[in-house]
């Protein structure tokens, strides 16, 4: 059984539609990828399975109705790397890291070792306010924020935007290692669509708020339209 | 006015004075910036609410509880009250219009006001405060026992407030909805909630600044009007954003005004409002963020 299964599900901005019945599942420790250009409704995606926008249809999470409101699905399990981070850039490192396991009980040092084991630099920025780290640690520390929590859901929104290959690439491994240590799920959007495939089991193409094509990884690379939309060979 | 030769020793005790009157001032004005830090509104019923809850802890002490007594329970009250008006009154205009909300804090005043003319008169009384007015001597300047008492429970609170927020799981939520509300959902913090706590504290604060300065003035519904004007202009000279910058201006100011109301001659003690406001005003223009506050920058 999947851990995560969305049925026909819609959201709306305003009077603006912005998903037309979206159904996906997102499986026990796999890592599935969104594809999809501009405004096709990929960040919509994510913001409805964290109920950051309002929208209606099944979703399923780990055989329960998800909770509408992000309090209650981050309770849930599901922790949402949003589009520009999320980072509380007023606070420190350190502060930030404490937030990620804000609806945990218990200690959080061996948590921030581990993190800070994926991450070296954040440690040695533990102190430093948030917003004065470049974009590539912030993406790391969001990413170290939502391990925090333990989360059984990961959602990350173009983790790879505005960065460096290198540090993109340092990321994936991060994430690819984090995965395999707890057998997390993770459901990631992202316009680069080679990068992501190379670690992605499975994907999703949207366009216009709707799935227009899904399958394995190396199935979306074979497929002709596929190819020439979205990995440019 | 004709001013009396400068010695050190009248110097100090008027500095000493100044703490005591900026102690006040920080309180209350600690309670505006809590209260703006969340919400963006200046919550005008700031000082009603904390006369309101010294009129409580009066009417506990003509029970026949001490002040000590009467303490705990009149803070207990104040963090429900502020709680419960936030949840009734603010909570329901949330995403309303700034201004709204200030009409509403200012309808909140004038209530409050008129209850408390209704329940307890309108006329002063003498509030007996928990330390002697007796002076002590203290490296050689006479300081009275009362406001070294008022400084050490502003002190003590204004450190425990710190510890919370600093250290406590709570606390570190309380300041992330402050500065991020999206953020702070998607990490599981129950930001609504968050902000009835910081009217709950808010109060809390304004609690404890009214009963510290009860037996000093004499206690009547009006009783906080003027201080408020002093702590707005605190919290604005400390920078409205920052905690540390209320607790700063607070004292800055006390002292400012105590000292050019002793010293500057045509400033004397009805100018001192006016003088201080100059005085922030020019401040302002040179730092228009106050002293510890950040300017926002509109990234485009």
């Amino acid at each position: 059984m999947s851990l995560l299964e969305l049925r026909n599900v819609e959201a709306r901005y305003g009077p603006v539609k912005a998903l037309h019945g979206v159904s996906l599942t997102v499986g026990g420790g796999e890592l599935v990828a969104v594809l999809g250009a501009n405004g096709a409704g990929k960040t919509t995606t994510l913001r409805a399975i964290s109920g950051t926008v309002r929208r209606t249809g099944d979703l399923v999470f780990g055989g329960k109705a998800l909770p509408r409101r992000p309090e209650g699905t981050a309770r849930a399990g599901i922790a949402h790397v949003p589009e520009g981070r999320g980072t509380f850039s007023d606070l420190t490192v350190w502060e930030n890291l404490r937030l990620g396991a804000y609806t945990r009980r218990g200690g959080i040092k061996d948590d921030a070792r581990r993190v800070f084991g994926f991450f070296p630099r954040l440690e040695e920025r533990r102190h430093q306010q948030a917003g004065t780290l470049s974009g590539g640690e912030q993406q790391m520390l969001a990413l170290g924020r939502a391990m925090m929590a333990r989360p059984k859901l990961l959602l990350l929104d173009e983790p790879s935007l505005g960065l460096a290959p290198i540090v993109v690439n340092e990321i994936f491994e991060a994430l690819e290692r984090m995965k395999g240590q707890d057998g997390m799920s993770v459901l990631v959007v992202e316009q680069n669509a080679n990068l992501v495939l190379a670690h992605a089991a499975r994907a999703y193409v949207l366009e216009v708020g709707a799935v227009v094509v899904e399958g394995t990884s190396d199935e979306l690379r074979a497929n002709q339209s596929v190819r020439k939309s979205y990995l440019g060979y | 006015m004709p001013i009396a030769a400068f010695t050190w020793t009248e110097f100090a005790q008027q500095l000493a004075a100044g703490i005591r009157e900026g102690a006040i001032y920080a309180g209350l004005a600690l309670a505006i910036v809590i209260i703006y830090r969340s919400t963006r509104v200046i919550n005008f019923a700031q000082g009603e609410m904390a006369t309101f809850t010294t009129f409580i802890a009066w009417s506990l002490m003509n029970q026949g509880l001490t002040f000590w007594e009467a303490f705990p329970i009149v803070l207990a009250i104040a963090f429900t009250g502020g709680v419960v008006i936030e949840r009734t009154l603010i909570r329901p205009v949330e995403n309303a219009p700034v201004l709204t909300i200030v009409i509403i804090t200012l309808g909140l005043a004038l209530l409050l006001n008129g209850l408390m003319n209704l329940i307890w008169g309108g006329a002063n009384v003498q509030f007996h405060g928990p330390f002697s007015t007796r002076t002590i001597d203290v490296g050689g300047v006479p300081v009275s026992v009362q406001d070294i008492g008022i400084v050490a429970v502003s002190i003590l609170l204004v450190g425990l407030l710190a510890l919370f927020f600093r250290f406590t799981k709570l606390g570190l939520g309380m300041r992330a909805a402050a500065v991020n509300r999206d953020s702070s959902r998607l990490v599981g913090v129950r930001v609504s909630w968050m902000f009835a706590l910081g009217w709950g504290i808010a109060t809390v604060l304004g609690a404890v600044a009214g009963m510290m300065i009860a037996p000093v003035v004499f206690l009547d519904p009006n009783m906080m009007q003027t201080i408020l004007l002093y702590a707005f202009a605190a919290a604005v000279l400390g920078g409205l954003d920052s905690p540390v910058g209320a607790v700063v201006g607070g004292i800055l100011l006390g002292v400012t005004i105590t000292l050019l109301g002793r010293y500057v001659g045509f400033i004397g003690s009805t100018l001192k409002l006016p003088a201080a406001l100059l005085l922030i005003l020019v401040l302002l223009l040179v730092r228009p963020g106050g002293l510890f506050g950040k300017v926002a920058v509109r990234r485009v």
